[in-house]
């Protein structure tokens, strides 16, 4: 008996198809029949194989008031995704198996989309000691990427250790590439816009330094590297480099870019308004060219949100003392069409947003495009329609989007998770 | 409330918020204030009635007492609010302070802060003017008023001085301020500093930038020696103070190659014997005392314009 018959819909940027859906799985792409099956017209719209972030704070446990695992999931399902990856830095720190099951249990029992915790690379995000990667990788959660996001593994001895160790488990490690020593008291991008607000700068080279240490590191170990929210030009040039360099060898290297980090820039910071505070930080038209460029090229592999949402206080206070991070679950679709779907296509956008992703995460239920046998987790895109970002509007606890008042381009319509609908009509099913 | 003021903006947050015109007016304004200071009654009624609350986040006596003593002059009634021993020290936001003077009636909020950009947030959540008295490492535009005022007042003009400004430029608001108020006064302003104290990204400013003291004072018409602070020394900006002082430091020896018209300014507090010498500081170059006296002046200046024009 089939559940759902999807009519009409575009496969990619290939032809118009009806999808036929029953018990989890695609049963059919062509023409069916919708007898029996609810029946849901796609005519206009775009299948994607579901979307797949690397990078979301979910904020639970520790700051409900800022985002739950449940209010998470709801914009992520919304935002079109079926799999989100919650980083490490929630309070207690994902650290232990017990952490790391409970996000989990928390996410099934969401039941909106697919959490997958990350789990802490050290005790406490301290950069000290190994976490128990093992015992993670071994609990229900079947933890494969681990990052102490938000601070960087900066000990070097420590981050080979945590590459070579995770190879046991076919772990990646995902780097926070930023040398604190070079960011001591930093608050934006390095460079003229700092010099003229007064701030200290965090400078591209933090960066870069990382990246250009730590490719090195994969290499020399054969290890697995997973580099967050790349925002500098210089950093591009590195994995360039380190992608020919790497290729055939057993290590290896990937990369990911947010949503803001192609879209906007350090000075945006003129007003102060810490809703533009974020790390790393936003940096000049000419990395936000090179991250464009080096997203189409292949040299970044994936689009990751680093969705992070703050409580009102967090952001309505000086620049210096507010947190950084922003929202990006429920616009990063959007973002992304708007600024490269003539140079990537729907293929390209489902490669960046979802097979390579799925793929980086030891996904396997995800990331696939919808043919028959597969798991049934699609998302459909009018990409036409145009919205208005509200931040009150937004599912999200949270209301830290820099897009706020900004007309964007493209609709997620629906959203099916394992063959049922987390969003139909544009609505969250719950 | 919108209507604008005399200065053409509604809050000084930057130096750069003032055109010529409006830079100009101040320092025309301030010279009648300070005609008024030699009068026995040195108050006028032009803000009776009105509020100016001073709003310090950070210790500055000198500043506080200068917008103080402005405020006054002109009939204002003043409150001063100081971070310490007040609801701030028990964790009251900057917003919810900035509500309770607005439902005070604040007409003119003197805002110190250590976070740059402060007075830029504050400005979102009153209706009352806001003027930056100094924020973090950004600006202090009535500290580069004064100082323009001074120059003005010893060398008949601004336009065409050549000015020096040397030391900490990385974390100095005076310098900022400086830079954007002499640039649109028509000065040319160069910064002398180690590498290590200029900003990444100061080729953008309207100044030339050396890394020689002794090559910038033989044309110098005014040199002006920021504070450096001793803690820098820790974080390795540069080897040691009695380096510092034989590099950048204008010692009696050094002043000597200024030209005989050249002046010698410092925002103060000084480090005596660090950047600057105690007997250049106290020579008849020096222009300290009068830059403090000055800054009275200009305060009320900015006052009266930024006020007076609202009743």
């Amino acid at each position: 008996m089939t559940d759902y018959v999807i009519k009409g819909a575009r496969i990619l940027d290939g032809d118009t198809a009806d999808l036929s859906i029953q018990d989890g799985v695609v049963v059919e792409v062509g023409r069916v029949a919708g007898h029996g099956a609810e029946v849901i017209d796609a005519d206009g719209l775009v299948a994607l194989p579901g979307l797949v972030d690397l990078h979301t704070h979910l904020r639970e446990p520790g700051r409900e008031d800022a985002e739950t695992v449940e209010s998470g999931s709801r914009a992520a399902a919304l935002g079109g995704y079926t799999a989100v990856c919650a980083m490490a830095n929630t309070s207690p720190v994902a650290d232990t198996a017990g952490v790391v099951e409970q996000v989990w249990r928390l996410g099934r029992e969401a039941g909106l989309v697919d959490v997958r915790p990350v789990g802490a690379v050290t005790v406490g995000l301290g950069g000290e000691h190994l976490a128990e990667l093992g015992a993670m990788a071994d609990s229900a959660a079947r933890v494969r990427m681990f990052s102490d996001d938000g601070f960087c593994v900066s000990d070097p001895r420590l981050m080979r250790r945590a590459l070579e160790y995770v190879k046991a488990f076919d772990g990646v490690i995902a780097q926070h590439a930023e040398e604190p020593r070079l960011t001591a008291t930093s608050q934006m991008h390095e460079g003229v816009t700092s010099a003229r607000l007064g701030m200290p700068g965090w400078p591209a080279v933090a960066e870069e330094a990382i990246i250009a240490r730590d490719v090195l590191l994969a290499e020399h170990v054969g290890a697995r590297l997973h580099v967050c929210h790349v925002s500098t030009a210089g950093g591009v040039e590195i994995l360039r480099w380190a992608k020919r360099r790497l290729a055939g060898g057993p290590g290896a290297v990937t990369a990911e870019v947010t949503p803001h980090h192609l879209s906007l820039t350090d000075e945006l910071v003129e007003g102060y308004d810490p809703v533009y505070k974020v790390n790393p930080p936003l940096r000049t038209e000419a990395d936000v060219a090179a991250l464009r460029a080096a997203l189409v090229e292949g040299v970044i592999d994936a689009v990751a949100t680093d969705h992070a949402p703050h409580a009102v206080q967090d952001k309505e206070c000086e620049w210096a003392y507010a947190r950084p991070g922003m929202l990006g679950l429920e616009t990063a679709l959007s973002i992304v069409i708007g600024a490269l779907l003539d140079e990537l296509g729907w293929d390209g956008v489902a490669e960046r947003m979802s097979r390579a992703p799925a793929r980086i995460a030891g996904l396997a239920d995800h990331g696939h495009d919808p043919a028959p046998g597969r798991p049934a987790n699609l998302t459909l895109v009018d990409p036409d329609a145009e919205w208005t970002v509200d931040p009150a509007a937004l599912a999200s606890r949270s209301r830290n989007t820099p897009y706020a008042g900004m007309r964007l381009r493209g609709r997620v319509v629906a959203t099916f998770l394992y063959g049922r609908p987390t969003v139909l009509d544009g609505k969250a099913a719950r | 409330m919108t209507q604008r003021t005399h200065l053409g903006v509604r809050h000084l947050l930057s130096a750069a918020d003032l055109d010529r015109d409006a830079a100009k007016a101040v320092l025309d304004t301030a010279t009648e204030m300070a005609a008024m200071a030699g009068r026995e009654v040195k108050k006028l009624p032009t803000l009776r009635g009105r509020t100016v609350v001073n709003l310090f986040y950070e210790d500055s006596t000198r500043t506080r007492i200068s917008f103080e003593a402005a405020a006054k002059r002109l009939s204002a009634d003043v409150i001063n609010f100081s971070a310490k021993g007040s609801s701030v020290s028990k964790g009251e936001s900057l917003k919810d302070t900035a509500l309770t003077l607005q439902a005070m009636g604040a007409d003119a909020v003197v805002i110190r802060h250590s976070a740059s950009g402060a007075p830029h947030r504050l400005a979102q959540w009153v209706d009352g003017a806001v003027i930056n008295a100094g924020d973090g490492m950004h600006e202090h535009p009535t500290q580069a008023l004064l100082d323009a005022y001074t120059m003005r007042s010893r060398h008949g003009r601004v336009e065409g001085l050549k000015v020096v400004i040397v030391g900490d430029v990385l974390h100095s608001r005076v310098a900022r301020s400086n830079v954007h108020l002499l640039h649109t006064l028509g000065a040319h302003v160069t910064l002398v500093a180690p590498p290590t104290l200029l900003p990444v990204g100061v080729e953008a400013w309207p100044a030339d930038v050396s890394y020689d003291l002794d090559a910038a004072l033989p044309t110098a018409d005014v040199v002006m020696m920021l504070r450096v602070q001793r803690e820098r020394m820790g974080d390795s900006f540069f080897p040691s103070e009695r380096e510092y002082a034989r590099r950048y430091g204008l010692d009696a020896h050094r002043v000597r190659t200024l030209p005989d018209h050249g002046i010698v300014m410092h925002p103060g507090p000084m480090n005596r014997g660090m950047e600057i010498a105690p007997e250049v500081a106290d020579s008849a170059r020096s222009t300290i005392v009068e830059q403090v006296r000055n800054g009275v002046s200009v305060r009320m200046a900015v006052l009266y314009l930024m006020l007076g024009g609202m009743s």
